[in-house]
């Protein structure tokens, strides 16, 4: 039995009077996917800032791989291991895809602390990029200015970007959000095979409930700030209570009703 | 090709700097020593302005105390030339560091409001203390002696003093353009796009963002030994708040986007101040509109739009 690679206890942040996570407790396993959902508000990108390290919590632990990281800044928690993308995209869009890609690695091998070499002639840097945008199935854009590529190439770009730092944890936050159908499903075929691929440990949030099914391996539901329900997906598709809160059939109903 | 072009064009450009005091009368010559001195200034704020995308309004008091600090060590120490200009260095990388320590935590308008008023403070001191700067008349009277390394320059001379100057930014231009171009470098750009992603990639942005201001600072103050010679004066001027507004100009002037933007910036706007200046007192008008026209029609300045320009063309 290994060790968990992130190990929450009591995890809570509030905003005032108001309560947005609520004393979450989460253990993830080397090499599972997890995914988070929730309706909107339920709390799930404050529990991301708060494991990313860009919101300190209230209260509760956060250890990664048995270390403490509970109120760490973003750049100590990015190479202590986890790495994540954002809900809007996050690039650099004046430079080239391939650029945006060797930022990432310069800073995770130490590159960005010359003064004096010349980046552009970094060729194990460059490699290594090209590497990571193959991964991604976007090498053929990698000398395009980033922000002319199309919205799904920017967040499978903003993916390489997250997977160059090397991660033992990968926090993708709706990897799929503002896609197009087809992006969608090759994003998640992109995502089934990087886990897959036994390499990294994702945790992922998302709203479209098709992708969430074929990727997690465990899913916690968050309702209000606070756990609902964690279990197998087959767990979380006939668990009563979800069905309600979240799985929509509320809102079926009230369409089913409109459309009367 | 037309990389091949515009080498050409550099070069003839550095080699029609060289012979400038053969061909030029003696105002010209000192037109252009004030032209690359200013244009170093500036090329040292674009590195923090342009590259990193930090709008500092403090940026003379690192100019100004290198004009004080090498015009102190010629006053009561008598040392060469070089080595006026690396305590000027030192002098300026030290307060910069002071500054920049209390300012790079914060972001755009504060960052510049907070440099404007250390950079105030600076001035303040170097206008009310009096036994050591000489107040509002400042430190005159100091005479260049040796320039150092055992070489023979009489630097009073100006064409001499300019082929110095040309010398010497041209060694600093490089030494900046590396850095531009190095993996450092590389974050920078990437800062100034976005911080956030910068530090979610694992990198202190702050700590970044103080090195870059450091090295702005350093280079300011190696102008700012330069200057102090060529005025025959460190006055308090030098380190007022309109001071720190000249780079700015300059480098949006000329282009920030572009290394060498900030010095065709110093170039336009020095010889647009002598021309005008000679007809009409009201030059900051002309300059004003000059401005307001390229921030609304140019944005990358001259250099940025006459690249672009000739891209197109040559297609």
């Amino acid at each position: 039995m290994s060790n968990p690679v992130l190990n929450i206890a009591n995890l809570t942040k509030r905003f005032g009077g108001v309560t947005a996570v609520s004393d979450i407790n989460l253990e993830v396993m080397p090499r599972e996917t997890i995914a988070i959902i929730g309706p909107n508000g339920a709390g799930k990108t404050t529990f991301y800032n708060m494991v990313s390290g860009r919101m300190q919590p209230t209260e509760g632990r956060i250890m990664l791989d048995g270390k403490d990281i509970t109120g760490l800044p973003p750049h100590k928690i990015s190479r202590l291991g986890v790495s994540r993308s954002f809900q809007i995209n996050n690039i650099f869009p004046e430079m080239t895809v391939q650029e945006n890609v060797e930022v990432v690695l310069s800073a995770y091998h130490g590159h960005s602390r010359r003064l004096f070499n010349i980046a552009s002639r970094n060729t194990a840097i460059q490699q290594e990029a090209v590497e990571f945008l193959t991964r991604l199935g976007i090498d053929s854009l990698k000398a395009q200015r980033a922000e002319v590529i199309s919205y799904g190439d920017k967040r499978l770009l903003e993916i390489a970007m997250v997977l160059a730092t090397q991660p033992k944890l990968v926090l993708l936050d709706e990897p799929t959000a503002g896609m197009t159908p087809d992006e969608t499903r090759r994003t998640t075929r992109l995502i089934k095979k990087l886990a897959d691929s036994g390499d990294y440990t994702f945790m992922i949030t998302e709203h479209d409930m098709d992708v969430v099914f074929n990727l997690a391996d465990r899913i916690l539901v968050m309702h209000r700030g606070e756990k609902l329900f964690a279990g197998t997906p087959e767990e979380v598709k006939n668990h009563p209570e979800v069905r309600v809160a979240y799985l929509g059939e509320e809102d079926d109903e009230a369409v089913e009703e409109a459309n009367l | 090709m037309k990389t091949k072009v515009l080498m050409a064009i550099l070069a003839l450009v550095i080699a029609g700097l060289i012979a400038v005091p053969w061909v030029a009368s003696y105002f010209y010559i000192f037109i252009f020593t004030e032209i690359l001195i200013l244009g170093l200034f500036a090329a040292s704020f674009n590195l923090i302005f342009g590259y990193t995308g930090m709008l500092s309004f403090g940026h003379a008091a690192f100019f100004g105390i290198g004009s004080y600090a090498t015009a102190l060590v010629l006053i009561h120490l008598e040392w060469p030339f070089l080595a006026c200009l690396l305590v000027s260095m030192g002098a300026a990388a030290v307060l910069a560091l002071v500054i920049g320590f209390l300012s790079v935590r914060l972001n755009e308008v504060y960052f510049a409001m907070l440099t404007l008023a250390f950079g105030m403070m600076v001035f303040a001191i170097a206008y009310q203390w009096r036994s050591v700067t000489n107040g509002s008349d400042g430190l005159a009277g100091f005479t260049l002696g040796s320039f150092g390394l055992g070489l023979d320059l009489t630097l009073a001379n100006p064409s001499v003093y300019y082929h110095v100057v040309l010398g010497i930014v041209a060694i600093a231009a490089i030494v900046l353009y590396l850095i531009c171009r190095s993996s450092f470098g590389m974050i920078l750009k990437a800062i100034r796009q976005n911080p956030e992603r910068v530090s979610f990639a694992g990198l202190n942005v702050r700590t970044y963002r103080l090195v870059a201001f450091v090295i702005a600072g350093t280079f300011a103050g190696l102008a700012g030994g330069l200057i102090a010679p060529f005025l025959r004066v460190a006055s308090p001027e030098l380190l007022h708040w309109s001071m720190s507004a000249e780079p700015i100009l300059m480098a949006i002037l000329g282009g920030t986007g572009f290394f060498l933007g900030p010095f065709i910036g110093s170039a336009a706007f020095v010889l647009l101040e002598t021309w005008i200046t000679t007809y009409t007192e009201s030059w900051m008008l002309v300059l004003g509109i000059i401005l307001a026209l390229m921030v609304i029609f140019f944005r990358k300045g001259l250099l940025g739009t006459a690249i672009d320009w000739w891209m197109e063309v040559k297609k």
